[in-house]
């Protein structure tokens, strides 16, 4: 608790009234080392085949190929305003250990993250992209080895540590002041689109469409469109493999947790929450390692809660699909999590959901990370939508 | 307030010992907090497994998934106080949410179904937890996840009740929040021997001293824990100025211990029950030092 009234302080000073130049550094930085602003694209083979106007928000063209950065820039710089010496993290697929990796290279800072042994071994590319920057990476045992694990043993150690050390929270989750200091280093998402959507049409989106799992892309980008009512906001979660529950089991083959959640209180946050009739927090699931997490931010569940953010989800096999879609239409490959706001473009047409003439979509990150589970994904769904991958083998090797 | 809870402090340093209920089963852990009744208890924290138990060290940690594998639920942890046949009153530590949402936990479909359907389904809060915890005798709680911040519905709910509240208190704890924490706790309150999280270690930290240092005006008994495990810690911890000791993970190693070494459950209840009186014993052994070394009182 005394280190988030220290670091509520330091939000309030540094990132709020821009004491010592904090934001302007902050933006700067956004700039040359991010790669900042990203275009927003009209996908022109998208646009044509829902009878739309579809703008892709590209934050996967920010260094590092996710929006995570925008985070991670942001606290690491805050944490050297701060005067802390040594920054620690916790990543389930990988983006955001390696977004604060990069942050502590270029920011000269010390940087350990924790990262649950099965997705060590699930997202290797990452851990590499992390060591090479110069991150330790403390792989985590307990439990089943993945996110929520890995976000347990980060509190510990910086309940241990906290004088000299800043725990980089990767969403928009976690006790005040983290789900509002995330927000505000994502809204630049938002920010940039609202500005680039107008420049382009003359007016603001009918929709704006992001996926959600923790809800950092999603909060950055809505965050500036929340004050416009008629631009409707969708959040798209990871509905798995189904939305029901195996309470026996205590496991969820979704992480859909704004449409199926009850509220709770975990990890220091009240917002809604996969867990079962007891109160125990369930085990999440999503073809996006990204999206697998058992919560959601608070701010975005509220905004759910009082009728602004529409929630929906689409299931793994949706959001494949939505990944060669993209992949070869329009030649980009997006990271399985934005492949999940890709697919509602397809199943709010199929639901009756009109989206309005104009759309923006977030893709949030690029997806070389993942290809390895959509190859291995797609062979075994033997999706017809799919290129046949098998016509590589023996030319690649 | 529990005045059980007054009366364990009011005789002498107070021996707090900790297991998680149900682990590694329900039968054996009934045993083994009898055999910590036996051994000199004064108060006794039973742990109600959480899924998320983030301030414990792997050693709880431990001990929180194998009661949980072996089907511990709060309905079950509530039958278990009842089962328990110990002097000691009891208090239980558990995570905010399990509190939060006992309420529902009987008609979480019909919940969930208003969720669903946009309706906002009726909340009851802390309160059904706290009167269910009345009935079957226990005498309090320590949440680690609840900050005195949002304590309020537990709070009076617990006034209520008449159960304790207690909190804990870190060495970094300092200005308004030391304050606000003063304000709500009852029964005793929770000092922390160090930073980060519990777990049983080779030395007492003297960050003790200062951090009973800055309680001295507080007129709640102080208990010190994390990190004690002989009963020479418990004696320096006392003899330090401490009102109690509380002893979770040296206990919980036991019960560990014997789980992979397939011990008998009566062999692992004789140990625990050893421990206990050797910290209950150092405990004193701290009280009559602190009696000894004490400068004679001034005369009028």
């Amino acid at each position: 608790m005394p280190a988030l009234s220290e670091l509520e302080d330091a939000y309030e000073r540094y990132v709020l009234e821009n004491e010592d130049g904090f934001v302007d550094e902050f933006r700067e930085r956004l700039r040359d080392f991010g790669g900042r602003p990203t275009p927003l694209q009209r996908a022109d083979g998208l646009s044509e085949r829902y009878g739309r106007e579809v703008y892709l928000k590209r934050e996967d063209l920010v260094h590092g190929g996710a929006h995570k950065l925008n985070n991670a820039l942001g606290q690491v710089l805050l944490a050297t305003y701060m005067g802390k010496e040594r920054i620690i993290a916790e990543t389930g697929a990988g983006q955001h250990g390696t977004a604060t990796a990069m942050a502590c290279a270029h920011l000269d800072m010390p940087c350990e993250v924790y990262m649950g042994r099965t997705d060590v071994n699930r997202q290797r590319p990452n851990v590499f992209r992390m060591r090479i920057n110069g991150a330790e990476v403390n792989p985590v045992d307990v439990g089943r080895g993945t996110l929520k694990e890995a976000i347990s043993e980060t509190m510990r150690d910086w309940s241990r540590t906290v004088e000299r050390t800043h725990y980089v929270i990767g969403s928009v989750v976690g006790p005040h002041p983290f789900p509002a200091m995330v927000r505000d280093f994502q809204a630049v998402i938002s920010e940039e689109a609202r500005e680039q959507v107008i420049e382009k049409t003359g007016g603001l989106p009918d929709a704006v469409v992001a996926c959600a799992g923790g809800g950092s892309n999603t909060m950055g980008s809505f965050a500036e469109f929340v004050p416009d009512e008629d631009v409707a906001l969708h959040a798209v979660e990871a509905g798995g493999s189904s939305l029901d529950v195996d309470e026996e089991a205590g496991v969820a083959p979704n992480s859909a947790s704004l449409s199926t959640g009850a509220e709770g209180v975990l990890h220091g946050a009240r917002t809604k929450l996969l867990q079962d009739s007891h109160g125990q927090i369930m085990e999440s699931h999503s073809v996006s390692a990204g999206l697998d997490y058992a919560g959601v931010g608070p701010e975005l569940a509220h905004l759910v809660e009082t009728g602004r953010v529409t929630p929906a989800t689409v299931d793994d096999e949706a959001a494949l699909e939505a990944f060669h879609r993209l992949s070869t239409a329009e030649g980009i490959i997006p990271a399985l999590e934005s492949a999940h706001a890709l697919a509602y473009l397809e199943a709010a047409d199929e639901r009756g959901v009109d989206l309005g003439e104009t759309v923006v979509v977030t893709v949030s990150g690029r997806g070389d990370k993942d290809l390895e589970t959509v190859i291995e994904e797609t062979e075994k769904r033997g999706l017809e939508s799919a290129p046949d991958m098998r016509v590589f083998e023996g030319g690649l090797r | 307030m529990s005045e059980r809870i007054d009366a364990a402090f009011a005789d002498g340093p107070a021996f707090v010992p900790y297991l998680a209920a149900g682990d590694p089963d329900y039968e054996a852990s009934l045993a083994y907090v009898e055999a910590l009744d036996r051994g000199g208890a004064d108060v006794i924290e039973l742990g109600l497994p959480f899924s998320e138990p983030i301030a414990e060290g792997p050693t709880i940690q431990g001990a929180v998934v194998r009661a949980l594998d072996a089907g511990m639920t709060p309905e079950r942890f509530f039958e278990f106080v009842a089962d328990l046949d110990v002097e000691a009153p009891l208090v239980c530590m558990t995570y905010y949410n399990l509190i939060y949402q006992y309420w529902g936990s009987a008609d979480r479909s019909e919940a969930r179904a208003a969720n669903a359907s946009g309706e906002t389904a009726s909340e009851e809060g802390p309160r059904p937890f706290v009167e269910r915890a009345a009935e079957v005798g226990l005498e309090g709680f320590v949440v680690p996840d609840l900050p005195a911040e949002e304590a309020a519905p537990l709070r009076e709910a617990c006034d209520e009740f008449g159960l304790d509240l207690i909190f804990i208190v870190a060495p970094t704890t300092r200005g308004e929040r030391l304050q606000r924490i003063m304000d709500r706790v009852s029964g005793y309150v929770y000092v922390q021997a160090r930073l980060g999280t519990t777990g049983a270690r080779d030395d007492v930290s003297d960050q003790t001293g200062a951090s009973l240092e800055r309680l001295r005006e507080w007129d709640v008994p102080k208990a010190v824990g994390f990190g004690i495990k002989t009963g020479e810690h418990a004696e320096r911890i006392v003899a330090a100025g401490a009102d109690g000791i509380i002893v979770g993970s040296a206990l919980v190693d036991i019960v560990a211990e014997g789980h992979e070494e397939g011990r008998p459950v009566e062999e692992t209840a004789t140990r625990l029950e050893a421990l206990a009186r050797e910290l209950a014993a150092g405990a004193e052994r701290g009280a009559r030092r602190r009696g000894e070394d004490a400068p004679e009182p001034e005369q009028p």
